[in-house]
């Protein structure tokens, strides 16, 4: 199986750096999802390790082996492309087949190897048919059909799911899941996709402007999150910012004057902060808690209600911003209303001017 | 709209929006016919008139539809003997045969009875006459008294149209593969100078295509023809053109599947770029067939000559032959017109326009 192995990787376009300097480990048979907004570098990254673009400088290794100039056909990985990139004057055997007959592969093996791609993801009837008869869920079975059937070592997922439609792309995700668990292979998608990352990743790497932020399993990304940028981007909806000013600092305590939401004290858990700090104070909207009325410490006034049925968003509008509440359950709240709202115990953050996460003692 | 479009007469009189003729109706329509008559009139009359006999030819003034005189077999007479219709001075008319013609008066007889002997009528009191004959003796004629010659010509001209169309096809195919896939320092440059190219007169490059075909020993050889216009600007452009729609990741696909650029070429690219290959294909043997100029410099044997060159030689210094020449004309353009019917239909079909996205 395989290793894969980055170091010091770097990408220029002309006076455009896409990548900078990343490193990266990825262990055997781990499902690594790159995220990340759009024009992060996430699919050069994924292009890098295909071999469909030159790598300025840095080094690849699969298994220890530097790929860096092995041709993409020969670096034993399989990539499924986000328009699928199928044959359009082939027929789904053959699509799935083209890779297997240049390699000069005998045909009863070629015929075995379809036969159980084709099976495995349930498109044995369509064999005969051309790509433009299928539906989009056919297409992308397909498009990671014609990857099984190379049996390789890696399998390189560009946004697979961004063409279909949202009841889909939640089928998708799972059978791709299954279908790691299965296979066992090492995989690697690109998605933009928080809620994709969450679900599918053993590991996710965050990118912004080719830099990785951070890389870790999702939990430990959503509940340690390195600076502002991953704090924000993971999570669905995103962490409420509210800027704020450190006004005194305690052994055990400190207080904090949020931005036209008046002062807060809160447990200092070792956090290294000095008196006139400025921060962000970053907290989810699923760890708002209402209080009693007049407990504070925040008091916002409801904007709009999202029922969702089995919870309910308020937005809430503060002096800084929009902050937003959530709460299970069916929201008794009413638009108008004043609501008492403080931070769960131990489920907030604060982040420098630098936007790094200032790190406690605790979580 | 949609149902009157349904049938084909329904389509022929559709209108702007609803149902009444608009004046711009009337006005497209006027456009549109006047369009078809000047394409189309000098065509049927050439086809129409190839099937006209000698004689008929060269009447003044000239017959729509291809007539010739009604004759008739009297007892007594060798050959069969043309009808008139003839009016006496007392006003009565009679079918009579002409038996001949002396000066402005005719001998004839009454073919019912030719035992009542001849009968000599002036000449303007006769009118021939006529019935639609379609006669195909400029056809037969050209076709075997002609020596055979004719089928070297027709073999000659589709050997230079269809080698020529398969190697441009080709040639060209390449090129615009190359110049719109893969970035390389200065295809722009050879895109650019491909295409000034179409600013050189043919008529100019003549003479020097003639020496070098001539250096190279292919005067007198279809191969001295086929050569020198092989890759064609407009082909190379149109068919970069069209390549530049097929999606990069079809490649990419393509060269992870292990695909060589040779197989891409062949598997990929040619299959996709279907549509514009029939409309290069279309032009290349539209000029191939047409050619006479570069024929008429390389090619100077009987035994090397195109239909083209053929059927320039049925007007030299000692006249016209109208009916062989219009007979041939008819055959020459006869297989371009059927093959555009057929490759027509291809030029619609986008087939990389399905199966991404």
């Amino acid at each position: 199986m395989a290793r894969l192995t980055i170091e010091g990787l770097s990408k220029t376009f002309g006076v455009v750096d896409v990548i900078r300097a990343a490193n990266l480990e990825i262990a055997d048979g781990e499902f690594v999802v790159f995220v990340g907004p759009s024009g992060c570098g996430k699919s050069t990254l994924l292009r890098l390790i295909a071999g469909l673009e030159e790598v300025s400088s840095g080094d690849i290794r699969i298994d220890g082996v530097s790929v860096v100039r092995t041709a993409a056909a020969h670096r034993g990985v399989a990539m499924v492309f986000q328009s699928y990139a199928l044959y359009p004057h082939m027929t789904v055997r053959e699509n799935l087949s083209f890779g297997l007959e240049n390699m000069r592969m005998k045909k009863a093996e070629i015929a075995r190897r379809v036969d159980h791609a084709a099976k495995m993801l349930r498109i044995d009837a369509y064999l005969d048919r051309k790509p433009r008869q299928l539906s989009g869920g056919q297409r992308q079975r397909v498009a990671i059909g014609r990857a099984i059937t190379r049996d390789p070592k890696i399998f390189l997922f560009d946004e697979p799911l961004s063409n279909l439609d949202a009841e889909l792309r939640v089928l998708m995700r799972l059978e791709i899941s299954k279908l790691h668990n299965r296979l066992k292979n090492t995989m690697i998608y690109v998605t933009h996709d928080q809620v994709e990352a969450m679900t599918m990743a053993d590991r996710i790497v965050v990118l912004r402007a080719g830099v990785i932020e951070q890389v870790g399993a999702p939990l430990e990304l959503y509940n340690r999150p390195r600076n502002r940028f991953v704090a924000g981007f993971i999570g669905s909806p995103r962490m409420n910012f509210v800027p704020g000013r450190v006004t005194r600092v305690g052994d055990s305590d400190f207080d904090l004057e949020c931005d036209g939401l008046g002062s807060m004290t809160l447990p200092r858990g070792g956090r290294a902060v000095a008196a006139g700090q400025f921060v962000t104070f970053g907290v989810r909207p699923e760890h708002l808690e209402l209080g009693a009325a007049g407990a504070g410490p925040w008091r916002l006034k409801v904007e709009v209600v999202e029922q969702q049925g089995s919870s309910a968003y308020l937005h809430c509008s503060a002096p800084a911003g929009e902050v937003l509440l959530h709460v299970p359950g069916q929201a008794r709240q009413r638009e108008g209303e004043v609501l008492d709202v403080g931070p769960a115990a131990g489920a907030w953050h604060l982040f420098g001017a630098d936007e790094l996460r200032i790190v406690g003692e605790g979580p | 709209m949609a149902e009157a479009a349904a049938t084909p007469l329904g389509f022929l009189a559709l209108k702007r929006g609803g149902r009444r003729a608009d004046w711009t109706d009337w006005v497209t329509y006027g456009y549109l016919g006047l369009g078809v008559v000047v394409m189309l009139v000098p065509v049927l009359w050439v086809v129409l008139s190839s099937f006209k006999t000698e004689g008929n030819l060269m009447e003044f003034p000239p017959t729509l539809l291809p007539e010739a005189a009604k004759t008739v077999a009297v007892k007594g007479y060798e050959r069969p003997l043309p009808l008139y219709v003839v009016k006496s001075a007392d006003g009565r008319t009679a079918t009579l045969a002409q038996v001949r013609r002396v000066g402005i008066e005719a001998q004839m007889v009454d073919p019912a009875h030719p035992e009542a002997g001849l009968v000599t009528v002036p000449v303007d009191a006769a009118t021939p006459i006529r019935h639609f004959h379609v006669g195909t003796g400029n056809y037969t004629r050209l076709l075997d008294s002609a020596g055979g010659t004719i089928w070297t010509s027709i073999y000659n001209t589709v050997f230079i149209t269809v080698v020529a169309t398969a190697i441009t096809l080709v040639m060209n195919a390449m090129a615009a593969f190359a110049l719109s896939k893969y970035r390389f320092r200065g295809s722009g440059v050879a895109l650019l100078a491909i295409l000034a190219t179409l600013m050189v007169p043919a008529t100019v490059v003549l003479v020097p295509i003639y020496l070098i075909v001539s250096e190279l020993g292919l005067l007198n050889n279809v191969w001295g023809v086929i050569l020198p216009v092989i890759s064609t600007p407009t082909g190379v452009f149109l068919l970069r053109q069209y390549m530049l729609t097929i999606p990069d990741e079809l490649l990419e696909a393509a060269r992870m599947d292990h695909a060589s650029e040779w197989r891409i070429f062949w598997r990929l690219i040619l299959p996709l770029a279907t549509p514009a290959l029939a409309v290069v294909a279309i032009f290349s043997i539209m000029s191939r067939w047409n050619d006479f100029l570069l024929p008429l410099v390389v090619l100077n044997k009987p035994e090397v000559y195109t239909l083209q060159l053929a059927l320039a030689g049925y007007s030299d210094e000692n006249g016209i032959q109208y009916g062989m020449l219009l007979a041939m004309t008819t055959l020459t353009a006869l297989p371009l017109a059927v093959g555009f019917l057929f490759l027509q239909r291809y030029i619609t079909t986008g087939i990389a326009s399905t199966g991404i996205k």
